[in-house]
């Protein structure tokens, strides 16, 4: 049974990637999971400079999801490259540096940085985050924001440029047509929904940010729907998450044109997901008589409905 | 390795309308538990509430050749996942990852170790007044409660020779006020050249005024601070409090990683009880 999947360039063993945000730096889970098992590792989202990020309390709970404003806390580009990439290339991660920037100058010093860097595999250009006031969005929400910053970072490298989209926009396919068009070798989708939760005693709200971000299973019929809006867009390869939290989540996204998923939430309820998603993997694809995974992405039959449109 | 059970709940022992002691089969768990360090579970099968939730580890079981076998925990009833760890029944199972997080170090004679807890915050101490014994450290637990009913566990305490400082808010045991005016007499008629150990968890505006006494009496002092956290792994930067580094520079740092045991002198207080 072949798991693996292509992304540009690279080749995943498995399409099983770590969201950033939501794994450290990798390293904090080396002695939980084999960190070169995973299709993938995507860092926490990372500036030139250390930031300190937002005061707690940082994440809240909803039905079926969470809320997080952590505020990009990060130690920056360079303690990174010092601190966490050795361990990283060590145990042969296949790293995806998600890289943050106020303005497209700062994504290109990043993107320059990190290329010279052995055992960076990719870079995921985050304009996308709802949590901070300046730059990521702003570029995000914006046709021409996503193509400047996609294509500065396209000049300056040979790594694989995907950029990780918002859905807080009206025409999410719009963006990751853009960003095509702007040379991204693959697109990330979706980032967290913004929204919020007040606590109606004190009636303040719940994150000291005031809003955040949406995560978990709550969200994953949008993100579904979005992956499936983008897939028909664009040609590149689509990264999707959103609440994905069982191997029939993971499937899903595939059906519906993802190459390759990305897990967070459900890594923090279960750190040890991937073996079950894994599993879970091979028993859909013995049972639907799959060779290779990768056939199924984008394989959503609507045939059915339109049939019965034309009948009615 | 932190290790992930899918554990039977062995019994769930109410002690009040809001206090349970949950026994959790954890024999891994069990085994490697230093005092003071927590294990996420997971109050229900469900997906609301969907985190895990952190407790601290409050006694380890053992069978009678000594062999660890479970853990209990201290549960205080107050939200969503507590209220349902409080009504959980015996043969259910609950998802426990752990041990986790920086551990209480029991410290030598001739130090003797002074225990402070406020509420559920007695939790950490049971296993650290027994790694105390086994070194032969005398030790004081100062232990506050709003009521004599919400005094727990005094005769364990007892039992391993122990000696208990009990207040009560309303007076109903012991001395009556806060669990910091007894601990500040304690302090203030201490001789300097005896060498004690200060230990901390509770409320964190308590822990903070055991923090300034110990200070203004220059005692050392270890508080177990109890933040919100999202996996307890280090993945998700939620649980994280301002702490000052070697240089005295504070930074925002991961309670599960870095803690949930600090020294209290590198605490920015005023932003935790902010």
């Amino acid at each position: 049974m072949d798991l693996s999947v292509t992304v540009g360039s690279l080749r995943l063993p498995n399409p099983l990637i770590a969201a950033s945000g939501c794994f450290g730096y990798g390293v904090e889970y080396s002695e939980v999971v084999d960190l070169s098992s995973l299709g993938g590792v995507a860092v926490k989202g990372l500036f030139l400079e250390p930031r300190e990020g937002h005061a707690p309390p940082r994440i809240v709970e909803t039905p079926a999801g969470m809320l997080n404003a952590i505020g990009l806390q990060g130690i920056g580009v360079h303690r990174f490259i010092q601190e966490k990439l050795p361990e990283l290339r060590e145990r042969r991660a296949i790293v995806f540096v998600n890289i943050c920037g106020t303005t497209v100058d700062e994504y290109v010093e990043l993107a320059r940085i990190l290329s010279d860097q052995e055992g960076v595999a990719a870079l995921e250009l985050n304009i996308s985050c709802p949590n901070i006031k300046e730059g990521g969005i702003t570029f995000g929400c914006s046709l021409p924001g996503t193509h400047a910053v996609v294509n500065a970072v396209r000049k300056v490298t040979r790594l694989p440029v995907i950029p990780k989209l918002t859905p807080n926009v009206t025409n999410i396919a719009s963006l990751a047509r853009a960003a095509e068009e702007a040379g991204a070798d693959a697109i990330s989708l979706v980032n967290t929904f913004l929204a919020m939760a007040i606590d109606i005693e004190t009636r303040r709200p719940k994150l000291s940010n005031i809003v955040g971000g949406l995560s978990g299973p709550a969200i994953r019929p949008i993100a579904v729907r979005m992956v499936y809006e983008c897939r028909q867009a664009v040609k590149v390869p689509i990264l999707g998450m959103g609440g994905i939290a069982t191997p029939a989540d993971v499937l899903e996204f595939m059906i519906a044109g993802a190459t390759a998923v990305q897990i967070g939430t459900a890594n923090f309820v279960d750190p040890f997901i991937w073996r079950t998603l894994l599993d879970g993997l091979r028993a859909y694809m013995a049972r639907h008589n799959l060779s290779r995974l990768t056939e199924l992405t984008g394989t959503l039959d609507t045939s059915r409905k339109e049939q019965a449109w034309i009948s009615s | 390795m932190p290790a992930d059970i899918d554990a039977v709940v062995i019994a769930n022992t109410r002690l009040s309308e809001d206090y349970s002691v949950l026994a959790l089969a954890a024999p891994e768990i069990a085994a490697r538990a230093r005092p003071g360090q927590f294990v996420m579970v997971k109050p229900s099968r469900g997906m609301d509430p969907l985190l895990r939730r952190p407790f601290s580890i409050f006694e380890v079981l053992r069978d009678s050749n000594g062999t660890p076998t479970a853990i209990t925990l201290l549960n205080k009833r107050v939200g969503v996942g507590t209220g349902l760890l409080y009504e959980i029944e015996a043969g259910a199972r609950v998802a426990c990852l752990g041990p986790l997080g920086r551990p209480f170090e029991p410290i030598d004679p001739p130090a003797e170790a002074w225990m402070v807890a406020g509420g559920v915050g007695l939790a950490p101490f049971a296993t650290l007044a027994e790694a105390l014994r086994a070194r032969g450290t005398k030790s004081t637990l100062f232990y506050g409660a709003r009521r004599a009913s919400e005094l727990y566990y005094t005769g364990f305490f007892e039992r391993l020779d122990v000696q208990l400082v009990l207040t009560t808010e309303d007076g109903s045991q012991g001395i009556k006020g806060l669990v910091t005016g007894p601990l500040k007499d304690a302090l203030v008629h201490l001789r300097t050249g005896r060498p004690v150990q200060l230990y901390v968890c509770g409320p964190t505006r308590m822990m903070q005024a055991v923090a300034r006494l110990a200070e203004a009496s220059g005692r050392a002092c270890d508080v177990s601070l109890e933040q919100v956290m999202g996996c307890g792994l280090g993945g998700c930067y939620s649980c994280v409090v301002l702490a000052r580094n070697a240089g005295g520079v504070p930074h925002f740092v991961r309670s599960c990683l870095d803690g949930p045991v600090f020294d209290s002198r590198r605490i920015v207080w005023d932003v935790l009880t902010h």
